[in-house]
């Protein structure tokens, strides 16, 4: 099964291209957006971490080593498209038109980290997990009864495969011919579980071939076969052509989370030497090196601009003031019920006498 | 002009029939799925003819998962559907229990209103049909105890249509419960139109003086004749409400009612321990402890596994059991 999914790369490690489909699309401009838009999400994702660190938020989830997989795939979408994401996603989030400010909210246990921007469909990161695939096949049967050609994408791992959701979702959309893509990214551990404990197959691709639908296999850490392979899935999905299992095959170089000792279960000279070679910034970089359009100054003022727009978010995450108390009565119904109505109006004259 | 109701008689599983029909034909975006739904009309023909008139786009044959069906109408009740989820039965949802725990009961908290999920799940529930094993769980507390699902229950075909329509104009989401003994038992006199009964509000099926009788669902019957046959032995007379929805419950009619007589017994079929009874007894408690001339008394279905059918006449209350909680209250 392992040789019908073929790993796919545009880009191997050393920034090399060595599949030439897409090339006449890989522009410059195209390119430096893919590396300003990973290098955005990374640097976030280490303030995200600093930001824990200095008791500033609470537990976070870092995502670094699959940037490339979340900007890659997260680019394609066109407004009005549907996203749900996991609690690692922020980087796809992000990409897609998130608020900086919302998603250090979120960390904060900010209820208002929840709420996506006025017209931009993102779902809250789901926690249960695979639960999502569900509700992203959902969104996108009601796109195509709607007649558009909007769709949907879903983020999962590789532990979530071994969920009932996630064949219930790949069922689901492929019966109903759902326009959704199943955007997996296979970061070889669920928390501790490796992939060989969590599955006998040796790819998750091939978990396509059991719904009927197209299963591609990819390096998740190549942002060109990514962007073109999700790009393709899209545009498949758009016809009318129903939906795709996408692998993306990536690594993760810190903890589950901030809360997460990685060295109990995973040997970390790995981790340093993965990041060290299949890097997604540093194979980025040497491409554009190759093509003789990466220097360090641009680098630097790229980073001097996310560096404002970073710390522009973390100031306004601070400046928001205290989480609004009475959003945990209010939204749970649209009216709220008597007891609800009841417990809140005890709890707001508690309040009033504290003061 | 003539404004006269027109009136059909119907069974309670045709009164349900009825209401998607009638909101069906008012709203495009309603939808029907779930398990034999389509072609079959449902295995209690809950859905006969619903596809034939609407198509195979809006009433829609599933696969047979129900984790996917609720976490998938999530979804389109996220981007503009009203669907109508079935469960085959009650004791067939716990598949589903996770999407509806974690995302149709949260996601308008969660994302402070900016995702709804107006849906309504129906299900079949409860003993006393001879149904194989775990089709006749009643397990409706389960879900008055999750924030932000609303849990209904009718006993005949005028509330059944009402409810049910009130429930998919819900614009969140509704466990809409069946009892399956209720589906044939009676024909009611139903208006053709559209009506709502609405949500919060239970029902006096009978007026009395000596006590409050306060049930749901298949047990209304089991109720109603321990009333009739105890006014007639005793001369005591009952209170009877059928609560109609156990998620909020109808505090002012409870209240009233028990304000009134001084005494209540409440009956249903589910376990006693954290059954909605108990919510019942607190709310009871809370408004009307100094009126209580004895303490309040529960009829419930034993603390067991609903058993094999051909012991389940012995799970289930019936008229003795009530007749028995009624005099020892009155005479305590």
């Amino acid at each position: 099964m392992e040789a019908q999914f073929p790993m796919k790369q545009i880009l191997n490690e050393d920034g090399v291209v060595v599949n030439s489909e897409f090339e006449n699309e890989m522009t410059e401009s195209l390119t430096k957006e893919l590396y300003i838009k990973m290098l955005r999400a990374r640097m976030f994702d280490r303030k995200g971490v600093n930001l824990q660190r200095q008791g500033r938020i609470g537990t976070y989830v870092p995502f670094e080593g699959q940037e490339a997989a979340q900007v890659g795939s997260s680019l394609v979408l066109k407004e009005g498209d549907w996203m749900f994401p996991t609690y690692r996603d922020h980087a796809a989030t992000l990409t897609y038109g998130h608020s900086a400010r919302n998603l250090f909210l979120y960390w904060k246990g900010y209820p208002i980290g929840c709420v996506p921007p006025e017209g931009k469909n993102i779902f809250p990161p789901a926690v249960p997990i695979a639960s999502q695939l569900l509700h992203a096949t959902g969104t996108a049967w009601a796109e195509k009864m709607k007649g558009t050609d909007r769709c949907s994408i879903v983020y999962f791992g590789d532990g979530a495969t071994s969920e009932g959701d996630f064949h219930e979702g790949l069922n689901f959309a492929s019966v109903f011919n759902a326009p959704v893509i199943f955007f997996n990214q296979n970061n070889g551990f669920a928390i501790s579980v490796p992939m060989e404990k969590q599955m006998k197959t040796k790819t998750i691709a091939q978990k396509a071939v059991a719904y009927d639908i197209p299963g591609v296999r990819i390096d998740g850490n190549d942002i060109f076969v990514v962007y073109f392979e999700t790009k393709k899935a899209m545009e498949h999905a758009r016809s009318g052509n129903g939906p795709t299992l996408i692998e993306a095959v990536t690594y993760r170089y810190g903890a589950h989370t901030t809360a997460d000792d990685p060295s109990k279960y995973r040997d970390q000279k790995e981790a340093k030497r993965r990041r060290e070679t299949t890097d997604p910034l540093l194979r980025l970089e040497r491409y554009m090196a190759n093509q003789g359009y990466f220097d360090e100054a641009w680098k630097t003022q790229v980073e001097e601009e996310i560096t404002k727009e970073i710390e522009q978010a973390v100031e306004d995450m601070e400046a928001f003031g205290p989480a609004e108390i009475t959003d945990m009565f209010t939204h749970v119904f649209h009216t709220p019920t008597w007891s609800i109505q009841e417990q809140f109006d005890s709890f707001q004259s508690r309040m009033k006498e504290e003061v | 002009m003539s404004t006269a109701v027109r009136i059909q008689k119907l069974t309670m599983v045709q009164a349900i029939t009825d209401a998607m029909a009638t909101m069906m034909r008012e709203h495009d975006d309603v939808l029907v799925l779930g398990e034999d739904v389509g072609k079959n009309g449902g295995v209690f023909r809950a859905t006969d003819g619903l596809q034939a008139e609407f198509g195979e786009q809006r009433v829609i044959d599933t696969p047979l998962a129900e984790s996917g069906i609720i976490g998938t109408s999530i979804g389109l009740a996220m981007n503009g559907f009203r669907p109508i989820a079935e469960m085959q039965f009650l004791g067939f949802i716990y598949p589903a229990f996770n999407q509806i725990m974690t995302h149709a009961s949260r996601i308008r908290s969660r994302t402070l209103g900016h995702f709804t999920v107006p849906m309504v799940i129906r299900a079949p529930f409860g003993a006393g049909v001879r149904a194989p094993e775990i089709h006749s769980d009643s397990v409706e507390a389960l879900f008055t105890h999750m924030p932000g699902i609303k849990v209904v229950v009718p006993s005949n075909a005028y509330d059944a249509k009402g409810l049910l329509i009130a429930s998919i104009e819900d614009p969140d989401p509704v466990l809409f419960l069946e009892p399956m003994r209720c589906y044939r038992s009676h024909k009611l006199e139903v208006p053709e139109e559209k009506y709502k009964v609405e949500i919060g509000k239970g029902a006096r099926l009978q007026e009395g003086e000596d006590i409050s009788l306060i049930a749901w669902g298949a047990m209304m019957d089991v109720v109603k004749k321990a009333a009739k046959e105890i006014e007639e032995a005793e001369g005591i007379t009952c209170d009877v409400l059928d609560l109609l929805t156990l998620y909020p419950l109808d505090r002012n009619l409870i209240t009233e009612s028990v304000q009134k007589t001084g005494r209540a017994v409440i009956v249903h079929e589910a376990p006693g321990t954290g059954g909605v009874g108990n919510d019942v007894v607190s709310l009871i408690n809370d408004t009307s402890f100094l009126h209580l001339r004895a303490p309040i008394k529960r009829v419930t279905g034993h603390d067991t596994p609903v058993p094999m059918f051909a012991i389940e006449d012995h799970y289930l209350p019936d008229a003795e059991r009530v007749k028995q909680a009624i005099t020892d209250t009155v005479r305590f």
